[in-house]
């Protein structure tokens, strides 16, 4: 597991990478929190580009990155998903909730 | 029942073997050819079930998960993921989608997924006694 993240213009990137389960999960969750407190974007993007598997571990963390932002009135984005992560979240139903920009095919 | 191969794994419940039980998975049902998709699907179920195991399972500590997959016939791959932990007492409960009583780091929705992502899936369970999820993956076998 390993996150990098950049702010430019109010739009803080999250870039995510490896694969996502409750084994991790806990930690991204904190980090991503924690920099969403620190920063402050309008708009926070959650890069899975770089993520080649995830279970419903990764929907908790986009739930608590989603939290985060409303509680200081921003948006969450997710971007670049492959297949499979995309597949966990359509059968979830959180693709209703939150805006994917860009899949990968 | 009649089966061309099997493999079974026994591990204790630590949040690092998640990995270590889909990958298994994963290169056991190498042998069918699995498309990727199937391949994810399978990777996915198997985690979500070996997390309920590991979350849920031995609340005091860390106990065994068995893990048992063959691979019938028509290129179907069966898997078994078996604890000996608290058991669950509503299972109607438990299946509901978003239900957890794990943490905020928990989303509610494995069983769902692992129902939507496998052909067949059942899950039994004795309060005190444990935990077993039984599903199977028809795969398509290519031209």
């Amino acid at each position: 597991m390993h996150l990098t993240s950049f702010l430019q213009n109010g739009q803080l990137t999250i870039v995510l990478t490896g694969e996502i389960d409750h084994h991790c999960a806990k930690k991204y969750i904190g980090i991503i929190e924690g920099k969403i407190e620190a920063y402050n974007p309008q708009i926070c993007v959650l890069d899975f580009g770089d993520v080649s598997f995830m279970d419903s571990s990764g929907i908790a963390v986009v739930i608590n990155a989603l939290r985060a932002m409303s509680r200081i009135e921003g948006k969450l984005m997710l971007s670049q998903l492959q297949n499979q992560p995309l597949k966990v979240f359509r059968a979830s139903g959180i693709d209703k909730l939150v805006d994917i920009k860009e899949v990968l095919t | 029942m009649k089966f061309d191969n099997y493999m079974v794994l026994e591990f204790p419940s630590r949040s690092c073997n998640e990995a270590f039980a889909r990958s298994a998975v994963g290169c056991f049902a190498a042998q069918m050819d699995p498309t990727l998709e199937e391949l994810g699907d399978i990777r996915t179920a198997v985690s979500e079930a070996v997390t309920n195991c590991i979350v849920h399972a031995y609340p005091e500590g860390y106990g065994t998960i068995v893990l048992r997959c063959r691979i019938l016939k028509d290129n179907v791959l069966d898997i078994v993921i078996k604890d000996k932990g608290v058991g669950i007492d509503d299972l109607e409960q438990a299946k509901r989608p978003m239900f957890t009583t794990g943490g905020s780091d928990r989303s509610g929705m494995g069983f769902t997924i692992m129902e939507s992502f496998m052909t067949s899936f059942d899950v039994t369970s004795c309060p005190g006694k444990g935990t077993t999820v039984h599903m199977r993956r028809k795969l398509q076998r290519r031209k």
